[in-house]
């Protein structure tokens, strides 16, 4: 892989700016297209894309299989603890108004908060899926790209 | 009809046109890697359909899902597996039979639906008159697709987020690639290779 230069100079410009539009679709789904869903499989991609051409070693070296399956779950507990938490404050399971005094506010903020929870689920398992794809798989030789 | 419908009926058919070209491709070729990047550019034109239907959150799902990640997936189990497809032992009358009348079925059935677009069909007039008129006066916010996907329908969203979250679990126990047991799956694999 040493002497791809020019997939790992273009992988290096191209991966912050993904980074980047993932975040913005996650925190922009209110205004715009998009949401979690959409922003964790372009977060999980700008990963995937450094595993590929840097090796997938280097990847799990910053996001371990096991923290991948902690994330994942992670998420999927946000949303459903949101829908507790809105028990406890005294309105139905994922009834968002009980979280701030004004409804518009508070539908506001459980969008944000479940999206979150999306966003990261979906992240994780995307990435922790090809990990457990790419770890078996020998890694491509030179002749094959 | 005005020259912006007339342009939107011409794309539609172009898109359709190629998707056909290479549902026809994929069904022909024999060579698994061609066939996961043909399911990628498949995908891409179908979002490219929902973008003419106005659908930009689907569209922009079936982009970054169907063209980005499941290509990838794809791609990742072919090193998994073989490059080539085994050759076709069987007789090809009997799958196309079954096509022939499973399509001519649904398109039977389109015969029922309501005309495409019209005002009064039951899509209109259900729910969704009400999630368009109340999303900025109970939600507040623009994006009346995201009102409906995590607050009007919060608990459908959240059964997708743990079918997601299933799918993964699903892979780690067959493939083994989550925390210990991931290491000891390595391990086997190395050893396999010496």
């Amino acid at each position: 892989m040493e002497h791809h230069s020019i997939l790992r100079v273009v992988s290096k410009l191209l991966i912050p700016p993904i980074l980047l539009y993932a975040l913005y679709v996650q925190f922009h789904g209110e205004y715009g297209p998009g949401g979690g869903f959409q922003a964790g499989v372009i977060f999980a991609v700008a990963f995937i894309l450094y595993a590929l051409v840097f090796g997938i070693e280097a990847m799990t070296e910053i996001l371990p299989p096991r923290l991948l399956l902690i994330l994942s779950a992670t998420g999927v507990l946000i949303f459903a603890g949101t829908g507790v938490v809105t028990m406890l404050l005294g309105d139905a399971y994922l009834g968002y108004n009980a979280l701030a005094a004004d409804p518009p506010h508070a539908q506001e903020w459980g969008i944000v908060i479940v999206e979150i929870g999306v966003g990261m689920t979906v992240a994780a398992v995307m990435m922790a899926i090809f990990v457990a794809f790419a770890s078996h798989n020998p890694p491509i030789k030179d002749e094959d790209w | 009809m005005s020259a912006g419908l007339v342009g939107i009926a011409v794309i539609d058919i172009l898109l359709f046109l190629f998707l056909v070209l290479i549902a026809i491709a994929i069904a022909r070729l024999r060579n698994l890697f061609a066939i996961a990047m043909l399911a990628g550019v498949f995908s891409l034109l179908s979002a490219g359909l929902f973008v003419t239907l106005d659908a930009m959150d689907v569209a922009f799902t079936e982009a970054a899902v169907g063209a980005g990640i499941s290509t990838v997936l794809m791609l990742g189990t072919l090193a998994l597996t073989v490059r080539e497809e085994k050759p076709v032992t069987h007789s090809p009358f009997l799958p196309l039979l079954v096509c022939a009348i499973t399509g001519a079925a649904l398109i039977y059935g389109t015969l029922d639906m309501p005309p495409f677009g019209a005002a009064d069909n039951p899509v209109q007039t259900h729910v969704a008159p009400y999630y368009l008129e109340q999303t900025p006066v109970e939600i507040g916010i623009p994006n009346a697709v995201a009102a409906v996907l995590a607050s009007y329908r919060g608990f459908d969203t959240l059964g997708e987020v743990v079918v997601v979250f299933t799918a993964a679990i699903a892979v780690l126990l067959l493939l083994g690639g989550g925390g210990r047991s991931g290491r000891h799956g390595k391990v086997a694999g190395e050893r396999k290779k010496d």
